[in-house]
């Protein structure tokens, strides 16, 4: 028995093992302090659907030996740029947030495959380049919201103002067009349909995507780029092919983030965006170099289930919110660790 | 094969152009947006005096590191923090003026040096992933902090003073006051020229580092650490510790941040106690390399150029921006762009050339062999 345990806990990982059974300890002390299982577990899924997509942008670089995307940033810009300008236009509801991913892609697609060229440039140093490729980005593009000439009063400055606003609703544009999607409401159990479905449909077309022999290929210049190489893959193309599906896929992931949360934010807001959706991959059992869409499901849940419960339950036991400081420790010491296990020397 | 034609031109000119790019490009810059800002020269002059005398310690501190061939050592935010928690005890023992500088430091001085151990220690754990592991580890500590400062203090740790508590009775405030040693290095020994004020007494500190630094590397523990920086398994092969050379260059790194850190937080003369820290790494670093090191070469001249350039930009910028676009906001993002610009563009260009080479030495290596082979074959 013990022996079978022992294999389990290693099979599954001592971090994810530590942090399961600390979740799992916040849903049973929930009741005891006066907070309500059912909602608690409807706003972990509905943060796990708000996630998801972003998390899941991650596995084709991982996957084509590129490593994790601390340069998520730029994706999530491309979407940024899809939503505002879907905003102008004035388009609702479900066209409206078709409309903003169909403008978000183009511009995701260009500046993957530029980010691609510069990481094929910078191979074995990728994740360090990406970290400050990211924050530059943000940094600039917090120039362009001021100069960009966006017209719509729901998204300036009032008062003579120039530029964007930090935060812009969606409200009364495409707020929850997923979450609402033939969504299901218990009491105050509430389960986003809508999302759950987009975020299989991403995971199926990625998952059927890496079984196809393009996919594969991608993977294998990813495990071992000599043999690759020796097989007549492309592997600078294929690494740059992974860097462009991982930043469409990001841009798309904060679309589904923005129609959950409700508000687009601009300006540094996404400096950080790539560590929490980093962390949480490596908590669903990920390495550097291997991801999975079981990693992306596990991960997002166990990540968003801490995020949800850690504040409800600590304020209530020792009346402060330590869910800020949690949040940080688990998911840079997450980050840390991977970074830190040894592993086969790559070519 | 370019990159190497490049760097052996011929024309010792263009040779000095390449291999100072940076700082040429920055001094162009400042050319154009100096005028633009409108700020008279007495007041530019002063202001790079105070920010010499505030962050040359900070920007030192990254030097050894790079000897030892670890990069850029984004983990000094860690010194900062030990030199915070440092500045919190002196504040509460209410020791004041330089014995509280100094009380600082030798509080600050263990933790610094416990982080330092920790963080090489990890280090050694990332090899050729240290950069990325260090910025990662630097918001992992960050929340250690937190948790030890917002929750530790005041509950486990003995902090009694209420100027520092929050009301709820644990945890430190904000925003705290320094004004007990505000600027006390800074007018230890002040030579006044016109308008002009030179805090001697702090620059003959930042001198003496310098020359500590020198000799540091002259040392047996620096030849060391050069030789792990130029190859580790050469290096193992001597009879060198690697593995314990490479934590004691992020130790010595961590605890002259440390210092660093409190020199600038008494010229400043407050602490945001969840803040000050954040950006020191970043900053210290857009410095260095603004002043023409790399990943791999820092020099103590590197320090002082860049730290003039980087920080002429970051004063000039805001009102050239106002100036020039209307808005003072755009200044200010510029300035963070161009420090995580500097940063990102350094790091993939030395990653490059260090690709570059890698991949000549292979064909070079291929070509021996297979000349090799022939004369065997011929013979």
């Amino acid at each position: 028995m013990l022996e079978k345990v022992k294999k389990l806990i290693e099979k599954a990982g001592w971090p994810r093992v530590i942090i399961g059974l600390f979740l799992l300890s916040l849903f049973f002390t929930a009741p005891f302090v006066g907070i309500r299982v059912s909602t608690s577990i409807s706003d972990t899924i509905v943060r796990f659907a708000m996630n998801a997509v972003l998390v899941l942008s991650l596995i084709p670089m991982v996957q084509s030996g590129c490593g994790l995307n601390f340069g998520m940033q730029l994706g999530v810009i491309a979407g940024l740029i899809g939503a505002i300008t879907s905003i102008e236009l004035g388009v609702t509801g479900i066209a409206g947030f078709l409309t903003a991913i169909g403008i978000a892609i183009p511009f995701a697609v260009l500046l993957g495959f530029f980010y691609g060229l510069l990481l094929n440039m910078v191979k074995g140093d990728e994740m360090v380049v990406a970290t400050y490729v990211g924050f530059s980005s943000v940094a600039f593009m917090s120039m362009m919201w001021l100069l960009l000439p966006f017209k719509s009063p729901n998204m300036i400055w009032g008062y003579g103002g120039e530029g964007l606003r930090t935060t812009i609703s969606v409200e009364g544009y495409w707020l929850g067009v997923l979450n609402n999607f033939l969504s299901i409401r218990i009491g105050h159990f509430f389960f986003p349909t809508g999302t759950i479905i987009f975020i299989s449909l991403i995971a199926l077309v990625v998952w059927a995507f890496f079984k196809t022999k393009l996919g594969t290929a991608m993977t294998a210049a990813g495990s071992n780029p000599v043999y690759a190489r020796a097989a007549g893959v492309n592997v600078n193309r294929m690494r740059v092919l992974s860097v462009v599906i991982s930043t469409v896929i990001a841009a798309i992931g904060i679309l589904v983030y923005e129609q959950s949360f409700g508000f687009i934010q601009l300006y540094m807001a996404p400096l950080l965006m790539a560590f929490p959706a980093v962390a949480a991959l490596l908590l669903g059992g990920a390495s550097v170099s291997k991801a999975s869409m079981g990693n992306v499901i596990v991960g997002t849940f166990l990540f968003q289930g801490i995020l949800t419960m850690t504040p409800s339950v600590m304020n209530n036991l020792i009346k402060s919110d330590m869910s800020e400081v949690i949040r940080i420790i688990v998911s840079n010491g997450m980050i840390v660790y991977a970074l830190t296990r040894r592993m086969k020397v790559r070519t | 094969m370019k990159e190497q034609s490049l760097t052996r031109a011929k024309n010792p000119l263009v040779r000095f152009a390449i291999s100072n790019a940076v700082p040429i490009l920055f001094v162009v810059l400042l050319i154009f947006a100096i005028p633009l800002s409108g700020f008279s020269s007495d007041y530019l002059i002063n202001e790079i005096i105070t920010r010499l005398g505030r962050n040359s310690f900070l920007v030192i501190s990254l030097l050894i590191p790079v000897m030892a061939g670890m990069g850029l050592n984004f983990g000094i935010v860690l010194g900062a923090m030990a030199g915070q928690m440092g500045l919190i005890f002196m504040l509460d023992w209410e020791v004041v003026g330089i014995p509280g500088v100094l009380l600082a430091m030798l509080i600050g001085t263990p933790i610094a040096i416990l982080l330092g151990l920790l963080a090489g220690t990890i280090l050694n754990r990332a090899k050729g992933r240290e950069m990325v592991t260090s910025i990662i580890l630097g918001f992992f500590i960050n929340g250690v902090y937190q948790l030890t400062i917002l929750y530790g203090m005041g509950s486990l740790i003995p902090i009694t003073s209420n100027k520092l508590l929050l009301p709820r009775g644990y945890g430190v405030r904000n925003a705290l006051d320094l004004l007990t040693i505000r600027k006390v290095m800074d007018n230890m020994w002040v030579m006044k020229i016109g308008n002009i004020s030179i805090p001697l007494g702090l620059f003959a500190i930042i001198a003496a580092l310098c020359v500590f630094v020198v000799w540091f590397t002259r040392t047996k523990l620096g030849q060391d650490m050069r030789a792990v920086g130029q190859d580790m398994q050469v290096a193992a092969t001597a009879g060198i510790n690697v593995d314990r050379t490479r934590t004691l260059s992020i130790i010595i790194s961590t605890v002259l941040a440390c210092f660093g850190q409190i020199i600038f937080l008494q010229n400043i003369g407050t602490i945001n106690t969840y803040n000050s820290h954040d950006q020191v790494g970043t900053f210290a670093i857009a410095a260095l390399l603004i002043g023409g090191a790399s990943v791999a070469k820092a020099t103590i001249p590197n320090v002082f150029i860049g730290i003039i350039l980087f920080h002429l930009t970051f004063i000039v910028a805001p009102r050239a921006g106002k100036e020039l676009l209307g808005q003072a906001q755009i200044g200010e993002f510029f300035r963070v762009f161009v420090s995580y610009g500097i940063i990102a563009i350094s790091l993939a260009l030395y990653a490059w050339r260090r690709r570059v080479e890698k991949e000549t030495e292979r064909r070079r290596a291929k070509a021996a062999i297979k000349a090799a082979m022939e004369d065997k074959v011929g013979g």
